[in-house]
């Protein structure tokens, strides 16, 4: 039997992991770590979990740890957050190019400097191209029910690549919400154990991790290009599959909320989704013609989507936890390009760095900024939202 | 000579399906030579005195003297020429492949 607990968004990723059945899962404790490793501990000691819980000595070794037991044809988990993840870089292409099926949540916070542990997606967005599946989150449950699927997808033999889960650091991971526990049971006919030929094994001997020259590099490249070109269908179709069987599904690549026939439509990623459906209602209510666009995956990134969407608003607000300096929120960026030649008008709102609120006047503001932009407003590009003094325009 | 080959009988992959995951079967791993290569010595082992220059100022190695003459791991030789430079007796010629 399912049952509903009242969990943060780390604790409800933890239940998401245990449900999961891992064998292993590898942790350095320290800061920049969150509650959700904590919690795994304690499944572990109370022998709630029967997985190998190791503690090493820092997030470079977490993930290499994970890797030599996926290596093993373990299922491993691991989880980290900002700076962690940034150590953890050079592991994250070892891992995708070896395509070890490791499913990983990253918290996502702020990188220094300056020193700050609140949220936003600087952290991960470094890490778009290291091979890795990067899906986002709205909520706790999202991301219970995303660790399960993800595990589905990381190990589909077609697919055979690592996954982030990004849930937002403190708007979600530190923050409690109902949550639906799934029966085991049914995870586990959702979820079978791991099988790979993709391990070391004494009866079948070969190389893993190996070194590739140039004569083979670039096809070897094309088949992991390749294999995120599957993920993209099988999100969709595991997505819905987890629907039939637990009742709720997410959309796959990306979910679109009062778009039909909307004229302005805001686009984002992670938890500021929340708040911005309910400005969407409100608007919606008081006869404006808006919706939204959730972006769920990174990468595969939708382009075939985006690419359909030319044309059919008359402007479209980008809201990135991120800068990518020298330019413009990563994900801007990626829209921008699928959506090239489109009449449409973009702006990018920067937002919520560093763990400052995005608040629903914020977000009812871009809303009307983008009905004004429609209608002729000259505007800079790439603004800052929410900023104490005038800068740009 | 007392050094690991290249595997002569390994078949790389010759389409998309016979691409191994990852690269995971031994043989795909390197080049030999890592396809550097452009000239060879040959080694004119009459005029040799064997005094083991080539030998030591080989930056890869790859001049083997496990048996009586000089012997060059092809696999490994990149072709760069200080065998030849550094040969008193001008005894090694570099040549185009």
């Amino acid at each position: 039997m399912s049952k509903k607990a009242f969990l943060s968004a780390n604790e409800a990723t933890a239940y998401g992991v245990l449900l999961s059945r891992p064998h292993v899962v590898a942790a350095y404790p320290i800061t920049p770590q969150t509650t959700l490793v904590e919690k795994l501990a304690d499944f572990e000691a109370s022998g709630e979990a029967d997985f190998k819980y190791m503690m090493v000595e820092s997030e470079h070794s977490a993930l290499a740890a994970a890797q030599g037991a996926s290596l093993m044809g373990a299922r491993t988990f691991t989880a980290s957050s900002s700076q962690g993840l940034l150590y953890m870089c050079e592991m994250l292409s070892y891992v995708s190019g070896a395509r070890n099926p490791i499913v990983m949540a990253d918290v996502n916070r702020s990188t220094s400097i300056p020193w700050n542990i609140y949220g936003d997606q600087r952290d991960a967005l470094a890490m778009r191209d290291s091979g890795w599946i990067m899906i986002f989150v709205e909520s706790g449950q999202e991301a219970l029910d995303m660790i399960i699927q993800s595990y589905k997808l990381a190990e589909d033999p077609e697919v055979m690549t690592p996954v982030m889960v990004n849930l937002d650091g403190f708007t979600l991971s530190h923050t409690y919400d109902l949550v639906e526990i799934p029966d085991q049971g049914l995870v586990d006919k959702f979820l079978p154990p791991f099988k790979t030929i993709n391990k070391f094994d004494m009866e079948n001997p070969q190389t893993l991790c190996q070194t590739v020259g140039p004569d083979f590099h670039t096809e070897v490249r094309v088949t992991q290009q390749a294999a995120f070109e599957v993920a993209k269908r099988k999100i969709v179709e595991i997505d819905s599959e987890y629907g039939k069987m637990f009742g709720r599904s997410y959309g796959g690549l990306v979910e679109e909320y009062r778009t039909e026939d909307a004229d302005y439509v805001l686009v984002a990623m992670g938890s500021v989704v929340g708040t911005m459906r309910m400005c969407v209602d409100m608007l919606r209510e008081k006869g404006e013609k808006v919706g939204m666009i959730k972006v769920r995956s990174l990468r595969p990134f939708p382009k075939e989507y985006f690419v359909s969407l030319r044309n059919r608003f008359k402007s479209m607000g980008v809201i990135s936890r991120d800068i990518s300096f020298g330019y413009e929120g990563t994900l801007f960026t990626e829209i921008k390009a699928a959506m090239l030649c489109s009449s449409t008008k973009y702006v990018n709102y920067i937002a919520g760095i560093g763990g400052r609120d995005i608040h629903k006047n914020m977000i009812n503001g871009f809303f009307e900024e983008l009905k004004e932009i429609a209608n002729g407003k000259e505007t800079a590009e790439v603004k800052f939202a929410g900023l104490r003094w005038e800068y740009g325009n | 000579m007392l050094k690991p080959k290249w595997n002569k009988e390994y078949k790389p992959p010759a389409s998309w399906e016979e691409m191994p995951f990852t690269g995971n079967v031994a043989g795909l791993l390197p080049t030999p030579n890592s396809g550097f290569r452009t000239l060879t010595p040959h080694f004119n082992l009459e005029s040799c005195i064997k005094c083991m220059l080539c030998w030591v100022y080989c930056p890869e190695g790859c001049i083997d003297k496990s048996n009586e003459t000089f012997e060059l791991d092809r696999d490994y030789c990149k072709g760069c020429g200080i065998c030849a430079h550094e040969c008193p007796k001008k005894c090694i010629e570099m040549v185009r492949e």
